[in-house]
């Protein structure tokens, strides 16, 4: 009786806590995005009607983020039917917008308009102790920071 | 030191390949930021302590990767590539590569 009042704890506080979480994380992603949007990132290594590219250096941002216990009860549930997995889907989508804007930002930060060649790096990450369940993902970012003037 | 992921450094003509760099280092998790994740765990979000932890080590391997390019006397490194893997439970290592160059 006890554990079921425990993972019901668990389960309103990943929904309300978690969900309001979810949803500030991404407008503040939204904000953050729209601000950087005058840096060009490309996964090429020359920008259209920039020859000269100048001052490189390499640049990377990375997040460890993971999904609520809500959301993972949801996703184990989805393992069992199958199908598309929107609560999993959401979590990488953040991971690696969150990843690329911080790469964004650390290559602002150090005087560059763009960043070319990025690439995505995305790792699970195991809890530890032998278990399955993820602790979270980690989304690695980076890429060449240049100024094109 | 220029470091960039791309073949060239941009602007700049490669006049001579040094070799390959790489820089390592091999990190754990304390049993306190173990545990405060597996908190956070149950509302999601960003693992703060994890981010940083993975930050920290990957500067790390790239300070380590740039050293060994200084005593080649290299100018630059070029297509650095980063990899993650787990040696151990609870432990991961960051590893960083690239060739160092001699700039013209």
């Amino acid at each position: 009786m006890s554990q079921l009042i425990c993972i019901s704890i668990l389960f309103a506080l990943g929904y309300f806590v978690g969900g309001g979480r979810n949803r500030m994380h991404l407008r503040s992603l939204d904000k953050r995005e729209a601000e950087l949007k005058r840096l060009t990132a490309t996964t090429g290594i020359c920008i259209p009607g920039h020859a000269n590219l100048s001052e490189s250096t390499l640049v990377h941002g990375g997040v460890v983020i993971s999904v609520d216990y809500f959301k993972r009860v949801i996703g184990l549930f989805h393992t069992i039917i199958g199908g598309r997995v929107r609560s999993y889907e959401s979590l990488m989508s953040r991971g690696r917008r969150e990843a690329i804007i911080r790469m964004k930002e650390s290559a602002l930060s150090q005087g560059a308009d763009a960043v070319i060649n990025v690439r995505i790096e995305t790792t699970r990450m195991a809890n530890g102790r032998g278990d399955k369940q993820t602790a979270g993902i980690e989304v690695l970012a980076y890429g060449t920071a240049v100024r094109t003037a | 030191m220029l470091i960039s992921n791309i073949e060239t450094i941009p602007g700049r003509d490669v006049q001579e390949i040094l070799g390959l760099v790489s820089g390592s280092t091999v990190r754990a998790k304390h049993i306190g930021r173990d545990i405060m994740a597996g908190l956070k765990n149950i509302v999601g979000g960003e693992l703060q302590g994890y981010t940083e932890l993975l930050q920290e080590a990957r500067s790390e391997a790239l300070a380590r990767m740039e050293t060994e390019a200084r005593a080649l006397n290299a100018d630059a490194i070029v297509n650095v590539r980063f990899s993650t893997s787990s040696v151990a439970q609870g432990a991961a290592e960051l590893f960083a590569y690239g060739t160092a160059v001699r700039l013209a």
